[in-house]
């Protein structure tokens, strides 16, 4: 593969620095994996240019080989899979041939690393001032107690944590994920080096403490000229942080060049694809329309083939809402047509305490909506806002501390286990986790028809009927039935579980997070197929996440919720366009790729 | 195409799109159980345990198609101690019995016990660690105690104050009660830990949720989701068993000696080890070829059911 390069990096204004050698020097880099029998190749020909102080994104979905490369950067690659060819020149040096010990040199001390789960990256029995010390003195940025103890000191105090020296005898379990992955920078970055690579850093936390993180990665490599590779799923994160973009599509790249000139104008149907089926993206697209801004952007959008497989989530979005009038304010408790009301809701939890003694925690507190039928309405909030016990309560899997729950005018907490039993008929759930709410060893059909045989729903033969007519509902093939989950992939197996949760012809469904975990083209996937769905059988939604992004697409009404409140709620175009609160606003802010003006 | 000199895009005929997320009909079926009988097909030591296990089985349902030597009756004091001759290849014990035709009917003994012992305590401990795990509170607070008052006790030790108490009623039902009532705790605690970590997983909040009864969500979802590690569990259980009536027999607390079993003649020949080792080892070695088998076959089981295990090899 003879190409050009990829990414030759010439910021404006900096003519003389082209002449500097590139940092890191990729080419025709090849990475593969053994398996029992046969080779998979997860990085097929990668080529790409790095210069000093640049930052780089490389996006592309889940399996696309972007943390490979990242990780055969430096030799990080687990024991199955080697670099097969192609050659990875740092600082005039192949990183491929050099021994393994040379490769300790540089890590660290001239190429820092930031692993993405900052919850299992910092060892829990040893304290955090421990291990920070430990990468000081590894990296030889200091020697002698003293020396070493002061330098780690000044890296947590770098890394934004107050009192640090207080911090230093303190475990990681004390601390948040965000913290976490602050001291995981701070060590990464201790030895100032040449290069950071940032293997999706901040996708395991709170788009708030995201917005933080990666502010704080900004100033600090800014400040000394570290250049950055930094690898995520989100287009609008890496078009926001970095101003080289990197699309990668199996295992190659499909993509490459400056980000905005990328976001405007993707060439490559991949890229279209991708822009187009970004939430954060298409939100802004909207906000931009709404304000009359005469977008560039939407023609090259509306210019994607118009394949089953592309979805413009602005044109969801963009969908006449189902006949209820945008201002059918929230608080408009009136019986008319109230699919679901909810009133003074709250939720505490004992939890243990010093001694024998129980704290008395409140996870949902004094929460009120209502949701018309038809409609949906998101609940909006980071983790542990307690959006999800508002779900199960509804669900009944959680008792209710006090208030009220009425579902088509029923107050479930009056039915009788008989009654309640034939609730569920009405209301149904889709969970996260597509991975973990199938039963893994129970085949399709089974699965989809299970509330069918629980309520005793027809007879054998009309059962299986009813699985296949909602296997076509779901548009997935009849022969998956006889199939078992692991064989799916993720957005497979949340379409059969929305199947499964449409089986009894629920009038109510209940979406907790039903899709954080899925790649953005099977997510805009989702979301069309939950939108179809919508209007073909008038379902009333509850759509929980924490990705404000997706609610734009997809709800009528927001509620957003903060440590067990709701803080704000009214008719979604209301929240996007005048947030009345300072944690909205702050939400708002933080969506990747909100701050960036697409149509000039 | 590029409209900028440093905008690449990959030519689109080295980069075919797929469609997004389509199914792979053609792809073999696949769950925990398919992809575990896979594996073991794919380990030799599936084959070969597998077969001594198979020919032990046969030897215990019918002995008389490998030997046609009475075990009892033909005993001549002549042959006491006696070298192996033509047609009676192991030799002869004190007692001038046919070794190799002792082994050969000794061993449904040896079997009924380690299989009936088996039963009892996966059927105990899966009864006591289902209910415990699952419904937990209260029920799982007594449940645990009174398997930690068995696990306390060395089944070995228990068994020796049973059979002693029992000594005019001693058969294989006895031995296998007094074997199998001390052993169960340690199947019951691994299950109760395996359906601690199941029951909280999406699919039973999905199950809950469709109204599915509490017991059903149990016997349908998080029962065959954690059973795997007591089927290994019960597999080596066996060989502990057989080794357990051998131990027992060898102390004189096991079977009478009117039973057949290997441990009773590793019992009786250990006072003539040294002038005829051959009616201590073949009956050993009996024992130990079998217990083997099937702590090697609870091995290949455990690694197919370890994706971990699966994927290091």
């Amino acid at each position: 593969m003879s190409i050009a390069t990829p990414t030759s990096a010439v910021t404006p204004g900096s003519g003389a620095r082209s002449a500097i050698t590139p940092l890191l020097e990729i080419r025709g880099l090849k990475v593969e994996f053994s398996t029992q029998r046969d080779s998979v190749t997860a990085v097929d020909g990668i080529d790409l240019t790095l210069m000093p102080g640049q930052t780089l994104a490389i996006v592309g979905e889940s399996g696309s080989g972007k943390s490979t490369l990242a990780h055969s950067i430096i030799n990080l690659l687990p024991g199955t899979g080697a670099i097969t060819a192609g050659s990875i020149l740092f600082d005039g040096q192949d990183l491929t041939t050099i021994s393994e010990k040379e490769l300790q040199g540089i890590r660290g001390r001239d190429i820092g690393f930031v692993p993405q789960d900052p919850m299992s990256n910092l060892n829990p029995v040893w304290s955090v001032g421990f291990q920070v010390e430990e990468s000081v003195r590894a990296n030889g940025v200091a020697v002698g107690r003293k020396e070493i103890r002061a330098k780690a000191i000044e890296v947590l105090r770098k890394a934004g944590l107050d009192d640090a020296d207080a911090r230093m005898r303190q475990f990681p379990h004390q601390f948040s994920g965000g913290m976490r992955q602050r001291v995981l920078i701070g060590m990464a970055l201790s030895a100032s080096p040449k290069l950071l690579i940032a293997d999706e850093p901040t996708s395991a936390l709170d788009v708030t403490v995201q917005r933080t993180i990666l502010d704080y990665l900004d100033s600090l490599t800014r400040d000394s000229g570290t250049a950055v590779v930094l690898i995520t799923h989100d287009l609008g994160l890496a078009a926001e942080r970095a101003e080289q973009l990197v699309v990668m599509y199996r295992g190659k790249v499909v993509e490459a060049g400056p980000s905005l000139e990328i976001l405007r104008n993707p060439l490559h149907p991949y890229t279209q694809r991708l822009v187009a089926a970004a939430p954060s993206l298409a939100s802004r697209r909207l906000t931009a329309a709404a304000k009359g801004v005469e977008s560039t952007l939407t023609s090259p959008v509306v210019a994607v083939p118009a394949t089953a497989a592309a979805f413009d989530l602005a044109a969801i979005a963009d969908r006449p809402r189902a006949g209820i009038a945008e201002n059918t304010a929230l608080q408009n408790n009136a019986l008319a047509d109230n699919a679901i009301v909810v009133d003074g809701l709250t939720k505490v939890y004992s939890i243990r305490g010093r001694g024998f003694k129980t704290v008395p925690f409140t996870a949902v507190d004094n929460v009120s909506f209502s949701i018309a039928r038809g409609t949906t309405m998101a609940l909006v909030g980071e983790s542990g806002s307690g959006k999800s016990t508002v779900a199960k309560m509804l669900l009944g899997l959680e008792k209710l501390t006090s208030g009220r729950i009425e579902i088509d005018g029923a107050d479930t907490g009056e039915l009788s286990p008989k009654e309640l039993f034939n609730l569920r008929r009405r209301m149904q759930p889709v969970f996260q986790d597509p991975y973990g709410s199938l039963d893994p060893l129970r085949n399709i059909e089974n699965t989809i028809a299970e509330p069918l045989d629980t309520h005793r729903v027809g007879t054998k033969a009309e059962r299986r009927k009813r699985v296949y007519e909602l296997l076509d509902q779901v548009s997935l093939p009849r022969a998956i039935a006889t199939r078992y989950p692991n064989e799916l992939s993720g957005g497979q197996r949340q379409r059969v579980a929305v199947a499964r949760a449409l089986a009894l012809k629920p009038a109510i469904v209940i979406l907790d997070e039903a899709v954080s975990a899925l790649d953005v083209l099977v997510q805009a996937q989702i979301l069309q197929l939950l939108h179809e769905l919508q209007t073909e059988l008038s379902l009333t939604y509850l759509f929980i996440t924490h990705d404000l992004a997706v609610v734009r697409v997809i709800a009528d009404n927001v509620a957003v919720m903060n440590k067990g409140r709701i803080v704000e709620a009214a008719t979604t175009s209301e929240v996007f366009e005048n947030p009345k609160q300072e944690y909205t606003k702050r939400l708002l802010d933080a969506i990747p790729g909100a701050n960036i003006r697409l149509g000039a | 195409m590029a409209n900028s000199s440093n905008h690449y895009v990959a030519p689109l005929d080295e980069t075919p799109l797929a469609e997004v997320d389509s199914v792979n009909i053609s792809a073999q079926a696949s769950n925990l159980w398919l992809d575990a009988w896979r594996d073991m097909r794919g380990r030799p030591m599936f084959y070969i345990s597998g077969f001594i296990i198979i020919l032990v089985a046969l030897v215990a349902l019918f002995p008389g198609w490998f030997t046609q030597v009475p075990p009892n009756n033909d005993c001549l004091l002549v042959n006491s101690n006696g070298a192996p001759i033509t047609g009676h290849p192991l030799g002869f014990t004190k007692q001038g019995c046919d070794v190799y035709s002792r082994i050969i009917h000794g061993t449904s003994t040896s079997l009924s016990v380690g299989i009936i012992v088996t039963i009892l305590t996966a059927g105990l401990g899966v009864l006591f660690g289902a209910f415990a795990g699952f419904y937990g509170r209260w029920l799982d607070a007594i449940l645990s105690r009174v398997g930690d008052i068995f696990f306390a006790i060395p089944y070995i030790l228990a068994a020796v104050v049973i059979m002693s108490v029992f000594s005019s009623y001693r058969n294989i039902i006895i031995i296998s009660l007094a074997i199998g009532l001390f052993a169960w705790p340690s199947t019951a605690r691994v299950l109760r830990a395996e359906i601690l970590r199941v029951k909280n997983a999406d699919f039973v909040m999905a199950s809950t949720a469709i109204g599915v009864s509490r017991f059903k969500i149990l016997m349908r979802h998080v029962l065959p989701n954690s059973i795997a590690p007591v089927i290994v569990i019960t597999t080596l259980s066996l060989a502990a068993a057989i080794v357990a009536e051998a131990t027992l027999s060898f102390l004189g607390v096991g079977l009478p000696t009117s039973f057949m079993s290997w441990g009773n003649d590793i019992s009786q020949a250990q006072s003539d080890l040294r002038n005829a080792p051959q009616t201590l080892i073949y009956p050993s070695l009996a024992l130990t070829i079998t217990a083997l088998s099937f702590i090697m076959m609870g091995e290949v089981i455990r690694n197919a059911l370890d994706p971990k295990a699966r994927a290091r090899r």
